[in-house]
């Protein structure tokens, strides 16, 4: 039971993101539902990484037994990296779309429809 | 002839490459832009070649293997790792070879054209750094063998794509089309992502071969597998998830919206990888067949009766686009439909793969010259706005001669290359279903009135008098259209030779699994 939890964690997460994502109006929100989604995907490969007991691979440290391979930290390591990239460039967007509309409301932002 | 450093690391290189050059090229801009125009062409003239190189060994010697930080390709699994790849492997066999070839020929011509048609704009210097990232990811994601990889190119071409598409701010609405695309692409590749995280949670390993030779399709792997297919068919603007496609082709510059076109198809490509080479006839195969087809006829009707009302030539373009889309799914969906029995698969299921397959190489050349033609007439008239052209064969004719190409090739009329991999596809799919095929035809002679009545309204009539001083594009832009034309018309005249030599090795390539696997974990 215990050992579920973070998962909960990464399905609520996952949702609650969703939902903001769907329902705000407010850019800036919809892009703090992106970055949550990301965290929840994080988390959920950390979780997949874990092993009870298991022995941090930093060589200089660690007795000699079976280390645990540090893949799914290396890829959450890229993932946050690629985060961030993802963030600056949707927020720069946020920053023109705000001088040129004079609006972040996602339904006012609609001049390609016309 | 060729070096042999060269052939034997041209995976490496053709990445490298494209990259240190994009990061370079704002620094050498700085001294002129004919210093920054000679840099960026002959950095992608250099990545082309290498491609080339690597598709033609890849053909001639079979899959090609490249294991980064090894010193052999027989490394692939290192004896302490427990039987598992550990390290990034490329892998690259005929299916990847041919878009590499398709990446090689359009990301050369449409750099040809750009240095031209972006001359005369400001914000150069990372215009192009975009441009070569681009062609990183393209080129990365179609011959990567590590799945995470494959999502690291993705997000390095989606960023790219997205800040490009941005790029001519136009008054918002360029921004407003790349938010769009830049937000669902954002969420498709994190659905990836998590489908990624049940293959390692599952199976240990990264590596397309290990996880495939695993499979196991258990609940977990049709989650991850609907992840997949839902995010890489919106990025390959299949229909239900196709409203970004018009805006952002639109609104992009013209030849950065014939690279997104390529852009599409390496999504495709890693469609078909997934379903072909991770879970091949693991998977239901009629299901997944039968859903992929089912996208594909959505996109092709649907696409071409938006494309129908369209005002703005590009947008229209678009639609055909995701139009065109539809074929290759069709195509390609037949044969995973009838995946596991062989006499099916012989009777039309290859021929069907390797319509649309051949369908994607030919659209990414002749949907390209068609948006180069776009980027042409809005250099020289100023508007998209189909209602305020005409007149303007008297002035711009060769542009009208390559337009007239695109044209009747993407409405399948021989002896173009549309009609060479639209009659494959006729022919095969009337077998498996016969109504799927009349749906293919209908769509292709819609495709054609679409475009009879865009030509006329450009191209016919009498010279307007405020286009009196149109004169026809600069030569570069010729030249890179003219790439596209010649590939368009040859591959028309000799169809049977491409197939025979290109793509009848992809679509084979493509189904059998078994020596994808082999190649890494040797005869598995």
């Amino acid at each position: 039971m215990f050992w579920n939890l973070p998962l909960v964690a990464v399905v609520a997460l996952v949702i609650i993101a969703l939902a903001i994502i769907v329902f705000k109006k407010n850019l800036i929100k919809v892009f703090l539902g992106i970055v949550i989604l990301e965290s929840a995907v994080n988390l959920f490969l950390i979780t997949l990484g874990y092993r009870e007991g298991g022995i941090a691979p930093i060589y200089t440290n660690a007795p000699p037994a079976s280390m645990v391979l540090p893949t799914p930290q290396a890829l959450t390591l890229t993932s946050i990296v690629i985060g961030v990239a993802t963030s600056a460039l949707l927020l720069s967007f946020a920053i023109i779309i705000w001088k040129k509309y004079g609006s972040i409301d996602i339904d006012r932002i609609r001049r390609l429809k016309e | 002839m060729i070096p042999a450093f060269i052939v034997e690391n041209s995976p490496a290189l053709m990445v490298i490459v494209p990259l240190v050059a994009a990061f370079l090229s704002p620094f050498i801009g700085r001294i002129s832009s004919m210093v920054r125009s000679i840099w960026v062409g002959g950095a992608m003239a250099v990545t082309s070649t290498i491609a080339l190189i690597l598709a033609l060994d890849v053909y001639s010697a079979g899959t090609r293997l490249y294991v980064f930080g090894a010193s052999a390709a027989s490394a692939a699994v290192p004896p302490d790792s427990g039987g598992i790849p550990i390290r990034i492997i490329f892998e690259i066999d005929q299916m990847s070879a041919l878009m590499l070839v398709i990446t090689a020929i359009s990301g050369f011509a449409i750099i040809l054209y750009s240095l031209s048609s972006e001359r005369s704009h400001t914000g150069l210097e990372s215009f192009y750094t975009l441009y070569l990232l681009m062609i990183t990811g393209i080129l990365g994601m179609v011959s990567t063998g590590d799945i995470f990889n494959f999502f690291v190119f993705l997000e390095i071409l989606s960023l790219a794509s997205a800040g490009l598409i941005a790029y001519r701010v136009d008054g918002g609405v360029a921004v407003e089309a790349a938010l769009k695309y830049f937000v669902l692409s954002t969420i498709g590749a994190l659905a990836i992502l998590v489908a990624i995280g049940i293959y390692y949670g599952q199976y240990n390993a990264l590596n397309m071969a290990m996880i495939a030779a695993r499979m196991q399709f258990s609940v977990l792997d049709q989650v991850a597998l609907v992840l997949i297919i839902a995010a890489l068919a919106m990025k390959c603007g299949a229909v239900p998830m196709h409203f970004w496609t018009p805006d952002a082709y639109s609104m992009a510059p013209s030849s950065i919206t014939a690279l997104l076109v390529v852009a599409s198809q390496a999504s495709l490509y890693g469609l078909f990888r997934t379903v072909f080479t991770l879970y091949n006839v693991t998977l239901n195969a009629a299901t997944v067949g039968w859903l992929i087809i089912i996208l594909g006829v959505l996109s092709m009707v649907v696409g071409v009766t938006m494309a129908i009302p369209q005002k703005n030539v590009k947008r229209l373009m678009a639609y055909h686009a995701v139009s065109q889309t539809g074929y290759m799914l069709l195509g390609v969906g037949v044969g995973l439909a009838v995946l596991g029995n062989q006499s099916l698969l012989d009777a039309f299921g290859y021929m069907a793969m390797e319509g649309g397959i051949f369908h994607i190489i030919n659209h990414a050349m002749y949907k390209g010259l068609l948006f180069l033609t776009a980027g042409a007439i809005f250099l020289r008239v100023g508007t998209y706005n189909l209602n305020r052209m005409g007149g303007l064969g008297h002035s711009m004719k060769w542009t009208m001669v390559f337009f007239v190409i695109g044209a009747l090739a993407i409405a399948g009329i021989p002896p173009f290359n549309g009609f060479a991999s639209k009659l494959m596809i006729y022919e095969s799919v009337f077998v498996f279903n016969p109504l799927l095929a009349v749906i293919a035809m209908v769509v292709s002679i819609l495709t054609l009135a679409s475009f009879v009545k865009v030509f006329h309204s450009i191209f016919m009539g009498p010279a307007l008098p405020e286009y009196s001083g149109v004169r026809e594009a600069p030569m570069p832009m010729l030249v890179g259209m003219g790439i596209l034309a010649v590939v368009v018309i040859l591959f028309g005249l000799f169809p049977g030779i491409v197939v025979e030599s290109l793509i009848t090795p992809a679509a084979h390539a493509l189904v059998d699994q078994g020596a994808y696997i082999g190649a890494v974990l040797g005869g598995a």
